[in-house]
């Protein structure tokens, strides 16, 4: 994804006044505003063209995103909203993709395309909101719901093994891994930023809590209700000795260590590395093939293919 | 036309006669059926499309007729070629020509031969019931000779090329255009793959056939006036119909017969600047098709019926948040995994009805390899127009078949249409009630300052999501009157035959051929049977009441089961249309096409 583009003079500043849409929708105390909010002013600071800002969206509560921000959207069917983002990516370059959803739509019903997405490294950004819970339809296991959550659909507390979403998208192939928390905005603006920045798959998950069906389920992980919020130490690089023991975000296996950490675990970049996008393959491609036609028109290409089935 | 014998007996004997066995002249006829039957592997259908594209060349009517069992390799499978100076409609019930490789591809075939046909068999693996009298026998050791040709090194492959050097003497064939067209199918590969093909036509064209064979044929000439033709399969008129059109991205997922539509764009979009993407499953595949149509480029997604079923919640997004899409279903036999290399029209209720809700969509069905290709252009201008989702039925044999067609006028047909990122004014509304609206893409400046959501929840005009009774009620009405202006807008079909009489038959889809055929039989009988052929069918063309009240009887012809109450799915759609008891059904679930016998005596019984 390209970054910052100048913008010409005449342009109007992008402001959070010109971002905002629709009163969201959320339940009053939803960590899903925070992360909206972290949104906002990732846009406002980089300053990027408005109308080459798409926010698209599957379904869930989460991905009720796209209609509380003033920018191009869509909102698509549930689980399928990493292809329907890559059509958009594959097919226009000139525009910044950011995709959100929930912990349903991203790991139960998509979790095929999130796979794939990863696989081929499409050029997007991803926000994975995850409560642990299906809020939308009221409190039923959630692929990420831990053992023992009582919901509807599991009365007696579930029983199946939760997804753990950085293992997930690292072993899929994604090459931007990172965690974030609701609480923290300025933590979320740094990595939606680092996450815009990365050329291919990105994808940010950010414990956002339901405040309605799943209170208290990151409470282990805020400081003022006594958890614990431990920022993942990068290597800086420095040939110091502290340097040694600092994560290597290029470093797969590392990555997967950091991810296996017990709940809350560790937040901030897992995984960062550098690998072709679909994007400027398939361009690479295309490019090649019309310099070999030595760039002839639609119809002299067409013709000439239609002359050898004479 | 006609599918009884096909020598033209000429009172003077031809030219090329000479010699003193007055027998051997060349019989000038019009047309002739060649069925070659063999395994998968023996290449029957590379000789087959040989042939079809020669006669292409040669500016005949072509029309090829394959099956392909759908095992990986291997299997009987055959391949038939009616090669016509006029119009040809169907690949012929019975075949003038059986060659026959093997022993069982004898005793499948014998019956398809018509009394006086020629049965050319392989004498080294064939043996002809000796009592038969009804067929002309020639056998020639062709595994033999050709193994002789080719110094025993490419064991017997080349067979079939040998077949085409006999059939090339037998039918006169343009020797040096057929010569052509091997060394371009061949040329790509090493030297020696091309001169052992040679030699192996050579050989077969050397044979003396003519000690057995006691005629040989001459097509009549055509008018060398006439337009260029282009011989191709109906996948890949579709896949070259829908880069006229301007497509340029789309997504799909492998399936037979649809594959080598998306094979096909997959090498030929980067060409034209585009992207075919092969996704990971069928969702994923109409998902990727409308993030392409969203950001401002019409997209194509197809399959076969168990795919479209996959595709079915998205394209009811589609239909709400009114973005074009092109779907094309390659139809074959179903339901689930069914008859995959078999043909029937079985997924019309998918196509109209498939979905949840009113989700209106525009349903097109192809009739001829040539209308491939020109359907996709009509399917584009109506998903662009109307903004809503477009089918495009085809089915096995028209994906799997050859034709030479009159050559489209690309000059004429072109179009180039990239995304509409224009500045949109003040006023725009993604969802205006009132008439046709064309979302805006990402990347068009809104000068309003509003930027428009679309969206799979019911709203309001601007696109925000609404419960208002009243507006679901206004929207579900605007994306329906899409299908009204349509309907408003195409043409009503022509009638085939007498405008008015005893019979009428309906059709859709590839039974065009043969129902136009039994027509044609029928009338020079002197019989009156009339048809008309639907390519839009929904929504209908309006008129068509008028059309049926000059009949006494409507027939609707087509490949699907008649269904607990006795009608096919068509004849059902247009019996509720129209409310006329007298629209009946033909309908056969034999996964073959409808042979021109099998419509006329169910037409006029």
């Amino acid at each position: 994804m390209t970054t910052a583009i100048a913008v010409p003079e005449e342009r109007e500043k992008l402001t959070k006044k010109a971002l905002t849409a629709d009163h969201p929708t959320w339940c009053p105390g939803c960590g899903d505003f925070a992360v909206l909010a972290a949104y906002y002013k990732m846009l406002e600071k980089r300053q990027l063209p408005h109308e080459n800002i798409v926010t698209l969206a599957g379904i869930g509560c989460s991905s009720r995103f796209p209609y509380f921000v003033n920018s191009h959207g869509a909102h698509f069917i549930h689980g399928r909203a990493v292809p329907l983002a890559s059509g958009v990516s594959l097919s226009r370059p000139d525009l910044h993709v950011f995709l959100f959803g929930g912990d349903g739509d991203g790991f139960s019903i998509g979790g095929n395309h999130l796979e794939h997405g990863a696989r081929k490294n499409i050029n997007l950004t991803y926000v994975i909101m995850d409560n642990f819970v299906y809020g939308l339809t009221k409190k039923q296991t959630s692929p990420t719901s831990p053992i023992g959550f009582k919901s509807k659909t599991d009365p007696i507390g579930a029983v199946d093994h939760p997804v753990n979403p950085m293992k997930k998208l690292i072993s899929a192939g994604a090459t931007f891994v990172a965690r974030s928390h609701a609480t923290q905005v300025n933590h979320m603006i740094q990595m939606m930023e680092r996450a815009m920045d990365h050329q291919g798959f990105s994808v940010v998950e950010i414990l956002s809590e339901c405040v309605e069906f799943f209170p208290g389920a990151f409470d282990s992980s805020i400081p003022r209700k006594g958890g614990t919020y431990t920022l993942i130490d990068e290597k800086k690089w420095d040939n110091t000795p502290e340097d040694e023991a600092r994560h290597d975000v290029t470093d797969e296996i590392a990555a997967y260590r950091l991810a296996n950490l017990p709940f809350p675990g560790l937040f901030g970049v897992f995984y960062d590395i550098d690998r072709p996008t679909k994007n400027a393959l398939e361009k690479k491609w295309i490019s090649e093939t019309r310099t070999k036609l030595g760039n002839r028109s639609d119809l002299e290409i067409l013709q000439k293919t239609f002359d050898r089935m004479k | 036309m006609s599918t009884s014998p096909v020598v033209v007996e000429h009172e003077t004997p031809s030219p090329e006669a000479g010699g003193s066995r007055a027998d051997l002249r060349p019989e000038h006829i019009r047309d002739a059926v060649i069925r070659l039957a063999g395994n998968s592997q023996d290449g029957i259908q590379s000789a087959g499309a040989f042939l079809a594209r020669l006669a292409g060349r040669s500016s005949q009517d072509v029309m090829t007729y394959m099956t392909i069992p759908s095992t990986i390799s291997g299997g009987a499978s055959i391949f038939q070629v009616r090669i016509g100076s006029g119009e040809v409609l169907s690949a012929g019930d019975e075949a003038d020509f059986l060659v026959a490789f093997y022993q069982h591809s004898y005793n499948e075939h014998i019956h398809y031969l018509r009394e006086g046909g020629v049965l050319l068999y392989d004498s080294d693996h064939v043996q002809p019931d000796p009592e038969e009298k009804r067929f002309v026998h020639v056998g020639v050791p062709i595994t033999g000779l050709t193994i002789e040709a080719l110094g025993g090194t490419a064991k017997d492959k080349g067979k079939n090329i040998f077949v085409l050097g006999l059939l090339a003497k037998i039918f006169h064939l343009d020797v040096e255009k057929l010569k052509k067209l091997i060394a371009e199918r061949f040329g790509g590969k090493s030297e020696d793959v091309l001169n052992t093909a040679l030699m192996a036509f050579q050989s077969g064209f050397a044979y003396p056939v003519g000690n057995v064979l006691s005629r040989l044929y001459h097509f009549e000439p055509v008018d060398p006036s006439a337009r260029a033709q282009i011989t191709m399969d109906g996948n890949q008129a579709l896949a070259y119909g829908l880069i006229a059109a301007g497509v340029r991205y789309g997504a799909g997922y492998p399936i037979t017969p649809w594959s080598s539509v998306m094979e096909i764009l997959r090498s030929e979009l980067p060409k034209y600047g585009g992207l075919f993407v092969q996704a990971e499953d069928e969702l994923a595949a109409v998902s990727l098709a409308l993030g392409m149509s969203y950001a401002g480029h019409l997209a194509i997604t197809g399959s076969a019926g168990p795919g479209i079923s996959l595709k079915t919640e998205a394209i009811g997004w589609a239909s709400m948040a009114e973005i074009p899409l092109l779907v094309v279903n390659v139809q074959r036999g179903g339901p689930s995994t069914g008859l995959p290399t078999n043909v029937e029209q079985s997924d019309l209720y998918q196509a109209i009805f498939g979905g949840h809700g009113d989700s209106p969509r525009v349903v097109l069905a192809a009739r001829t390899v040539e209308d491939c290709f020109y359907i996709a252009l009509e399917a584009s201008r109506i998903a662009r127009k109307y903004s809503t989702p477009v089918f495009i039925l085809s089915d096995t044999s028209l994906a799997t078949r050859i034709e030479a067609f009159d050559e489209p006028d690309l000059q004429e047909l072109m179009q180039d249409c990239p995304p509409d990122i224009s500045p949109r004014d003040v006023e725009f509304k993604p969802y205006v009630l009132d008439h046709l609206t064309q979302h805006a893409p990402p990347g068009s400046p809104m000068l309003g300052g509003k930027y428009p959501v679309v969206t799979g929840l019911e709203h309001d005009e601007m696109g925000h999501p609404t419960g208002s009774p009243k507006l679901h009620a206004a929207m579900t009405a605007k994306r329906r009157r899409k299908l009204q202006e349509l309907a408003a807008e195409i043409p009503v079909p022509e009638v085939h035959g007498d405008p008015e009489g005893e019979v009428l038959l309906v059709g859709w889809g590839s039974t065009y051929g043969p129902i136009y055929e039994a027509v044609n039989v029928a009338r020079n009988r002197g019989e009156t049977l009339s048809a008309i052929h639907l390519r839009h069918i929904h929504p209908l063309p309006e008129g068509l009441e008028k059309i049926f009240s000059r009949f006494k009887r409507v027939i609707v012809v087509e490949m699907n089961d008649e269904g607990p109450y006795g009608y096919g799915q068509l004849a059902s759609i247009l019996r509720a249309r129209y409310c006329d008891p007298k629209i009946r059904s033909l309908t056969k679930t034999d996964g073959l096409t409808f042979r021109v016998r099998e419509i006329l005596e169910g037409a006029l019984k």
